[in-house]
């Protein structure tokens, strides 16, 4: 979901660039709250940057014949909320765009809308929606990560369509063709998310009960204090 | 093999298969190049679109090769791992510390699931 360096005209990748800007500030000022309220939640963070750092790195080959990469930015956004993965996703999208001529700077704000912004977003919303009407976590947990992932390449698909129009068919013409690269190749790479967001989440289950009952994730049964059950489950 | 572990390992077959499928049922075979980058496919249907169109900023830093880009790649992807993995890795120590030290001396998990909960090393003494 990448655009190019260069491949959004000027006027586009500043109007992008302006709208990802205060999302990405807002990120910053919720991840230094979290990380000076819960220093113990630094550990986690990079655990959850690390793993959009592996699968934004994964090119995997898809139903349509070519290969596209998922983004890992589902588990972020239900464990720490979308703010934060704002940061996260911007890093790892810096990287690319630096070292790997993966992106490009000046495309830098049409990719964090899309991969740190709406994508975390959507994924998120979905999650708490599900959650809310009593669905179980895991299932939560692969949906939301499913549609952050989709997500993420529909509006590069809408970013790219707005930029460039077909003479003939106008925006709609051009989504239909930038869909059907983007948003085709991705849903079976949007499963393989969300497997294996559930799966690094039953491990968080398994290793850092306490960390996910802090941050609302897992609940918890009986009367006990959110601290004194963590601890617990800490001890197990 | 555990219960937890069969649906663990269930989960990453389920994603293999999803990669490799299409490869195996030769999904690309009618392409000019099979299995090329969405990313790239983007750019020549902007060119298609709007041929005239030239892009009007170059990387700072571009990988000479192929295998330059793919090596950048595989750093990407194992920095991740790696923390990953240490992240893993620290929980599952604290963890088997924690144990340890209730086992040394019952009665007392409540102490040492705290010091574990706070992060503090459990004490050599305990575990030795």
């Amino acid at each position: 979901m990448h655009i190019a360096e260069g491949f959004l005209p000027p006027l586009h990748a500043v109007a992008w660039g302006a709208a990802s800007a205060p999302f990405v500030v807002h990120g910053v000022r919720a991840l230094t709250r979290e990380v000076k309220a819960n220093p113990e939640s630094t550990l986690l963070l990079g655990a959850s940057g690390a793993f959009t750092f592996v699968l934004s790195a994964l090119k995997i080959p898809s139903v349509t014949g070519s290969c596209s990469h998922p983004t890992g930015t589902g588990l972020g956004a239900i464990l720490f909320r979308p703010p934060i993965m704002a940061v996260l996703g911007t890093i790892t999208l810096l990287f690319q765009a630096l070292l790997l001529a993966h992106g490009g700077l000046t495309t830098l704000g049409a990719n964090v809308f899309s991969m740190a912004i709406a994508g975390p977003w959507a994924g998120y919303a979905v999650y708490r929606l599900l959650r809310k009407s009593g669905t179980p976590l895991m299932v939560g947990v692969f949906f939301g990560a499913f549609f952050a992932d989709l997500v993420t390449y529909c509006v590069t698909s809408v970013q790219l369509a707005l930029a460039f129009p077909d003479p003939a068919s106008g925006f709609l013409g051009s989504l239909e063709k930038f869909a059907g690269i983007f948003a085709l190749t991705q849903i079976p790479l949007a499963i393989s998310e969300g497997l294996l967001t559930v799966l690094v989440m039953r491990l968080l289950m398994q290793s850092s009960k306490s960390d996910l009952v802090r941050l609302g994730v897992a609940k918890l049964t009986g009367g006990k204090s959110a601290e004194q059950t963590g601890r617990e489950a800490e001890v197990r | 093999m555990t219960r937890n572990a069969k649906i663990n390992t269930l989960l990453l077959l389920v994603v293999a298969a999803l990669a490799v499928l299409p490869l195996a049922l030769g999904l690309g075979d009618g392409k000019e190049e099979p299995f090329t980058g969405a990313d790239a496919q983007a750019e020549t249907a902007i060119a298609e679109i709007e041929p005239d169109y030239e892009p009007w900023f170059t990387p700072l830093y571009e990988p000479p090769s192929g295998e330059v880009e793919s090596a950048l790649f595989a750093l990407q992807a194992a920095l991740g791992a790696g923390v990953l993995a240490y992240y893993f890795g620290v929980r599952k120590g604290r963890r088997q510390g924690a144990a340890l030290a209730s086992a040394a001396a019952p009665g007392s998990a409540g102490e040492a699931g705290e010091g574990a909960g706070e992060g503090a090393a459990v004490p050599a003494a305990r575990e030795s």
